[in-house]
């Protein structure tokens, strides 16, 4: 680690601060506070219970974001394994004494703080396939004796989610790991191998699925045959999609989400909520803010100029594509329930922090787009 | 370089991919503006009116029944108070655990759970199911305070029809009872839960009148069926009273009169032709009905012996026995086969055939006319006229006095009787007449049949002249007291061309049945000479008497048990001076006409005069009612 020579390898943190990319604060600022006025109106025209705290949320964790986007980018790259590797010992502890909650065990009671092992895995595993993989050549990726390794590390976590058991989060996993092998040039048919051979194991996965996951999918398939049962959530969540039209029914006017007939309005159901008051206008604008804000996540994978940093923001994007497109799917009913929240909207305070540390990381590769980061720096000992 | 080449291969391989993939997202997307302009647009309609069909309930509200009242404004069906419980399916998850909930707050017995399931299986699922009503003040508190733990019930103060007479009134104004699937119809009223419709008299025949229209009101519910707000209402229209000719305390008193025993009695105004009293003994408690019968309820009403649901007076068929004597005289007087002055011997019985037709007095009558053979009740003079007249002709006479058919009473259940012709025997049993036949049919007997309100109908056209007044037990315009109608029956009804010597002839028999020494219920007679009443007795076999019993001897009614005892029968018209009322009152098994149905029909008529219903202002009270008084002991003298 001698001379890394060219410009930006070293910069102080004003100028770090100022290369920030603010046009993309400015994006999650005006996503998120558009999420605090759909709380407000879910309760009931209340800054209380939901949208004060959120604020407060987004708040601390726009600046925990900005902590993380000025950290130079090769602590970072350091730290990806050990958080990978924390994050793994989490997931095993939770499985041995995690608490019940809802039904599954997810958290950690780690005394002050409740923690979701899950969450954390979520980053640290792109954080780990993109440390991985920058230490591989254009030849490496082409064998297979190189791709053991990673395929280790995405499916171990992916095993213990599923565990819990949590598909969705399970699912988020392994759809933005394979993302980042994607993105690392590994050979479309090896990807069609695994999607037929996936497809081949689904019925005898589906034996190993609860029954409440099971009628979820059943649900999805046919939710009006049983509508005060599990099919409720999708057909009002549809209902009050379709009834809000055109232009929708107005701010806090929203019939099916006030009166309750939607469940869950202030999480995994604000689109709804947010469209059955604003409208297929408001639907479309705020899905068009969400495009404007994955856009700026590929723009920033493709300006830098390391392979980690591609890959970090390649993955990062991703995965907030699909957090974004499983919950629009989900509440419109294309995709069976999973509980996946809409990033920055929905009201929960794990889900906003994993979110921000994210989106700081994806601000850090804008900062840090020219830092060249020698490939010998992804050994395990560097 | 080498390294810098693969780089490249490395960046050019990533830029190729991300925009690749975020060229998929991008139209991943465009698949989820697609839906949601499909949701949004495409189906909005569909989507808001189930919105619309979540938010807003539809509330029927049920109008206050009309009451039922008498002529003076009395109220015989009124309406009280009723705290009930329901449960709606559709704002419960689980109509089990709420039915439990509740049972631990009110008793919910397993009949009434499996009911209650039923009808949510019947009825769609936001009408409201009944689970207990006519609830104690305290038990209707208690579920209030926990209704948070009870989703899906409700609570509500309805209204329940309330007989305060009871018995006294339930063969006039009938009960009501719940909707039978059979009788849903387009009424939306007739879905609410718990609604009443009337089942029997009054209740059923007017029973639109008496409902009203249905109010509704709009009511935004939150997912839990909680109203928020009431977005439009409409009372709807309370339902009529209906004004009934019946004089309560007339009623009252005729009912009690017949104590135990079973039978009926019609008082009507013979000009009018309004039904001030119609009882049948014994009646029914209507309240059974509303409230829901019981079984053991069910089965005592019916297997008493005295069937107390049975209206007897329009719907017992007996035949008339010496009753029908006037009117066989006129059919005989008016084809000319007898004259006034025409002269039957009695022997005591008459040969016909090879049968003997028996006289009800042994020794035999001696010579008789039209006039005391009526005062006598002598049945060989009507054997004899019924002989040479012919049964079509008389059945002529009955038809135009209002027998053999229904008299149109507005009321349910009643039954035409019989008056046979030879054209009816052909019809109904396929044989010809033989001429035997007549013989019996002079004296009220074999296919003859009639109720008790046909024969009080006969007596009001016999004694108002002979016009073709009808019954009638509702009023038509509307108010108390006297009708304000108060023409004669001649200027109303159409006559019935009796010939008036004739009526007059019949008229004068009715007068001497009651007047001593030789009429047979001459020991009923009414003493005050402006109250005294004209009638005839009649005494009509249930049972043929045998050859053999004749021989040996004729028991006595006491001797016989009760089913084979002949039924006692009296028509009336008071006063004489001035008919006004007339009456039928029959005692089913009562034995002789003279001893058992004469003297209740006199304390009727006695009854009645005082009260005058027909005259008497709504303002004044009547007087207090005493049992009659200044009448003859009890005679002996027996009807044919």
């Amino acid at each position: 680690m001698a001379h890394w020579s060219t410009r930006g390898n070293d910069q102080s943190i004003s100028r770090k601060l100022r290369d920030v990319n603010w046009g993309l604060v400015l994006l999650i600022t005006v996503i998120a506070s558009l999420g605090f006025t759909a709380l407000y109106s879910a309760a009931g025209g209340d800054i209380d219970p939901w949208a004060d705290r959120q604020m407060a949320r987004f708040a601390v964790g726009l600046i925990i974001m900005l902590v993380i986007a000025v950290t130079d980018i090769r602590i970072w790259m350091r730290l990806s394994y050990v958080i990978y590797a924390i994050g793994l010992v989490l997931l095993i502890a939770v499985e041995l004494v995690g608490r019940i909650g809802m039904g599954a065990q997810r958290w950690l009671d780690l005394g002050i703080v409740h923690v979701q092992p899950s969450e954390i895995m979520k980053i640290a595993l792109v954080l780990t396939l993109a440390r991985y993989f920058h230490g591989l050549s254009y030849e490496d990726i082409g064998r297979i004796r190189w791709l053991v390794l990673p395929l280790a590390i995405v499916l171990v976590p992916v095993v213990l989610v599923i565990k819990q058991p949590d598909l969705g989060t399970a699912m988020l996993l392994l759809a933005s790991s394979g993302a980042v092998f994607f993105f690392t040039g590994v050979r479309a048919w090896k990807f069609m191998l695994v999607i037929i051979g996936g497809g081949a194991a689904l019925p005898i996965a589906w034996n190993f699925l609860h029954d409440y996951q099971k009628r979820r999918v059943l649900t999805f398939m046919n939710p009006e045959e049983d509508p005060l049962g599990s099919g409720y959530h999708i057909l009002q969540s549809k209902i009050a999609l379709g009834s809000g039209g055109f232009s929708g029914k107005g701010f806090m006017q929203g019939t099916q989400s006030h009166l309750s007939f939607l469940p869950e309005k202030q999480t995994d159901f604000i689109f709804t909520m947010f469209a059955e008051e604003h409208g297929l206008i408001g639907a479309l604008v705020l899905i068009a803010l969400y495009i404007l804000l994955i856009a700026y996540g590929y723009a920033i994978a493709l300006r830098s100029r390391s392979q980690y940093g591609r890959l970090l923001a390649g993955g990062l994007t991703t995965m907030l594509f699909l957090y974004v497109f499983i919950n629009i799917a989900m509440v419109s009913g294309l995709v069976p329930v999973v509980g996946v929240p809409l990033p920055l909207f929905s009201y929960g305070g794990t889900a906003m922090m994993t979110l921000l540390v994210g989106i700081g990381l994806l601000v850090n590769v804008y900062v840090h787009r020219d830092v060249e980061i020698p490939r010998h720096m992804s050994g395990p000992l560097s | 370089m080498a390294i810098n080449r693969r780089d490249n291969d490395l960046q050019r391989v990533f830029t190729r991919r991300a925009l690749l993939l975020g060229t998929a997202q991008l139209g991943l997307f465009g698949a989820l503006a697609a839906r949601l302009y499909y949701l949004q647009v495409m189906e909005a309609h569909k989507y808001h009116l189930l919105a619309e069909e979540n938010r807003i309930n539809m509330r029927l509200l049920p109008p206050r029944r009309g009451r039922v009242l008498d002529r003076f404004g009395t109220e015989l069906a009124s309406n009280r108070r009723n705290y009930r419980v329901m449960i709606v399916a559709e704002q419960t998850r689980n109509v089990d655990a709420t039915l439990e909930a509740l049972s631990k707050l009110i008793q919910v017995d397993d009949t009434q759970r499996a009911r209650v399931k039923r009808e949510i299986e019947r009825r769609r699922k936001f009408v409201p199911v009944v689970v207990a009503e006519n609830l104690s003040w305290d038990d209707f508190a208690k579920i209030n305070l926990h209704s948070p733990d009870l989703p899906g019930v409700q609570l509500d103060v309805g209204e329940t029809r309330d007989y305060p007479y009871a018995q006294t009134f339930s063969h006039v104004v009938g009960y009501v009872g719940a909707v039978a699937e059979n009788e849903l119809g387009d009424d939306p009223l007739l879905e609410l839960p718990g609604f009443r419709i009337g089942k029997s008299g009054v209740e059923k025949v007017y029973d639109e009148r008496l409902r009203g229209r249905a109010g509704h009101s709009q009511i935004e519910v939150n997912a839990y069926g909680r109203a928020i707000r009431e977005l439009e209402r409409y009372n709807g229209q309370q339902g009529d009273d209906v004004v009934l000719t019946i004089d309560a305390d007339l009623q009252r008193f005729a009912q009690e009169r017949f104590g135990e025993d079973s039978g009926a009695a019609v008082v009507m105004d013979i000009h009018t032709g309004e039904i001030l009293a119609l009882v049948s003994n014994p009646g029914y408690d209507p309240n059974w009905f509303n409230v829901g019968i019981t079984g053991p309820q069910w089965r005592q009403l019916n297997n008493d012996k005295y069937k107390p649901l049975i209206n007897k007076a329009i719907a017992g068929q007996y035949p008339p026995g010496s009753t029908y004597k006037m009117l066989v005289g006129i059919a005989a007087l008016e084809s000319g086969s007898m004259t006034p002055e025409t002269r039957v011997f009695c022997p005591g019985h008459m040969d016909f055939g090879n049968n003997t037709f028996h006289c009800w007095k042994k020794g035999g009558h001696g010579t008789m006319n039209y006039v005391s053979a009526l005062e006598e009740s002598c049945d060989v003079y009507f054997y004899e006229a019924a002989k040479r007249t012919g049964v079509d002709k008389i059945g002529e006479v009955a038809r135009k006095l209002g027998l053999g058919d229904f008299t149109g009473i507005d009321l349910t259940g009643e039954r035409r009787g019989i008056i046979p012709t030879r054209a009816w025997k052909q019809g109904a049993l396929g044989q010809p007449w033989h001429p035997g036949e007549n013989l019996v049919i002079g004296i009220g007997q074999g296919y003859v049949t009639t109720t008790p309100l046909q024969l009080a109908v006969m007596t009001a056209r016999l004694a108002n002249g002979g016009y073709a007044v009808p019954p009638r037990i509702v009023r038509k315009e509307d108010g108390f007291g006297p009708a304000t109608d108060q023409r004669p029956a001649s200027q109303r009804w159409p006559s019935l061309n009796i010939k008036r010597e004739q009526l007059d002839l019949a008229l004068e028999g009715m007068i001497r049945v009651t007047a001593p020494p030789r009429g047979t219920a001459a020991g009923a007679r009414i003493m005050q000479a402006q109250y005294a009443m004209a009638g005839k007795t009649g005494s009509s076999q249930v049972r043929r008497i045998s050859r053999l019993e004749r021989e040996t001897r004729v028991r006595k009614n006491e001797e016989k048990p009760w089913e084979e005892r002949d039924h006692a029968l009296f028509v009336a018209y008071a006063p004489i001076s001035a008919p006004r009322y007339a009456c039928a009152v029959i005692i089913e098994h009562g034995g002789s006409g003279a001893k058992a149905a004469a003297p209740v029909a006199r304390d009727i008529m006695l009854e009645c005069q005082k009260l005058d219903p027909s005259r008497r202002p709504r303002s004044a009270p009547g007087p207090t009612t005493t049992t009659a008084s200044g009448t003859a002991p009890a005679a002996t003298k027996d009807g044919g």
